[in-house]
């Protein structure tokens, strides 16, 4: 049985926690609301993007695909497989990173069962924490953003930069990267996105442009690019993704530790009760005996 | 008054321009073109350079852009740059400034891989130099 000083003593420890829980969660608030924009002033670029270069990818892919770049069309095997595991640098946001690993080690369990390569890349410092259980000597490489702010297109062109470097090293045939898609503040989806061999959406009537330099200059220049895109875009849904799943567990801790506070008192206020009602047995037994 | 037509400037980071404009130069990797309305589709990959906009309600605007590439067609023009600013909002001197220390960083730079970096930087600060 906890003594009443106990009992204060957890209170007050409590109520800190609870203080902190809510600062974060209103700081997680605000930075969602700047991630969230983040997010939705890139869409036009990746979706532009994306268009052209679908319009660009259909006219080479029905050419049967002779002389596409390895970038749309892939090596030609599927032995070695990249996996981009992108996650926070920080924890504390619930079911956030582990559930992106989650997704990523199923997968690189399933490759390996079918007798694929698996090679890891983690972006983020939870990712590689998780990893390096399992996974250590898959993993190549490690990308941490520790001492930025936001991630900013900076970021991705390192990433993107690593990657290619990585695929004109004949390192990989086939590159998916993981993170999560935000959906909303309460849903966050861990979602696998292939990169290499990029997938377009082939549009269904084609546009006949005029290119300058040719097409394959313009694709060239294009597909690198697009993989910086493509990054730039997955990062930026992390980080909103990262806020909002912040923000939902620092709002459960806030109202955990409301309800323990409330029970706590609860049961302070019982055994102040009991201790009093235990004095004034005492003192009243005590003159009856006189 | 020429015909106006939809132009959009994005960057990955964020729009900088949308709106009805009536003349664009761009500057193609292959040369400047200018785009009025109706243009034929045209696809040009950019070389670093200013765009010059001319909007519907007779403004002008000049852009820095660098890497990226212009998209017209009849229903208007788009840009993606990597990076886009508007020529008013750079400042010489901190460019100066800028260049100065990409020079000394070129100078400090103890291994291939950080002066590589460094003189990808200052050429690109030269490049923004020279065009302006």
């Amino acid at each position: 049985m906890p003594s009443l000083k106990d009992l204060r003593n957890r209170i007050s420890t409590v109520t800190a926690t609870r203080k902190i829980t809510k600062a974060m969660q209103m700081v997680a608030a605000a930075k969602l609301r700047r991630a969230q924009t983040a997010a939705e002033a890139a869409r036009p670029y990746a979706d532009k993007m994306s268009a052209v270069l679908s319009n660009l990818a259909a006219g080479q892919m029905s050419g049967g695909g002779e002389g596409a770049s390895p970038l749309i069309a892939g090596t030609g095997s599927e032995k070695v497989h990249l996996l981009v595991v992108a996650t926070a640098e920080r924890g504390l946001c619930g079911a956030f990173n582990s559930s992106i690993v989650r997704l990523a080690r199923k997968q690189a369990r399933e490759l390996l069962a079918q007798g694929k390569e698996v090679k890891l890349l983690t972006v983020g410092k939870k990712g590689y924490d998780q990893l390096k259980r399992d996974m250590a000597s898959r993993i190549e490489e490690r990308i941490e953003f520790r001492a930025v702010k936001s991630v900013g297109y900076a970021q991705a062109e390192e990433v993107s930069a690593k990657i290619m470097e990585m695929f004109e090293a004949g390192e990989f045939d086939v590159c998916t990267l993981y993170y999560a898609a935000f959906q909303s503040v309460i849903s966050q989806v861990p979602t696998a996105h292939q990169l290499i061999p990029a997938k377009f959406e082939v549009s269904e009537d084609p546009v006949f442009y005029e290119y300058e330099p040719d097409e394959n200059a313009i694709l060239d220049d294009l597909l690198p690019r697009n993989l910086t895109v493509q990054v730039f875009k997955a990062l930026l849904e992390n980080a909103a993704s990262e806020q909002g799943a912040r923000m939902a567990a620092m709002d459960n801790a806030t109202r955990n530790a409301g309800e323990m506070i409330d029970s706590l008192t609860l049961s302070y206020n019982r055994q102040r009760q009991a201790q009093i009602t235990k004095e004034l047995i005492e003192i009243i037994s005590g003159a009856e005996a006189l | 008054m020429a015909d106006a037509f939809p132009f959009e400037l994005v960057s990955p980071e964020r729009q900088l321009v949308s709106g009805e404009a009536t003349q664009v130069v761009v500057p193609g990797a292959e040369g400047q073109f200018t785009v009025l309305a109706n243009h034929a589709p045209f696809l040009s990959t950019l070389k670093p350079g200013i765009l010059d906009v001319t909007m519907a309600d007779g403004s002008s605007d000049r852009i820095f852009v660098r890497g990226g590439f212009a998209d017209a067609n009849p229903d208007g023009l788009t840009l993606l740059a990597e990076e886009a600013q508007r020529v008013a909002d750079m400042d010489m001197a901190s460019l100066d400034q800028a260049i100065q220390n990409a020079r000394e960083d070129v100078a400090d730079a103890k291994d291939d891989a950080t002066r590589t970096a460094a003189e990808t930087k200052l050429a690109q600060l030269e490049e923004v130099k020279a065009v302006l």
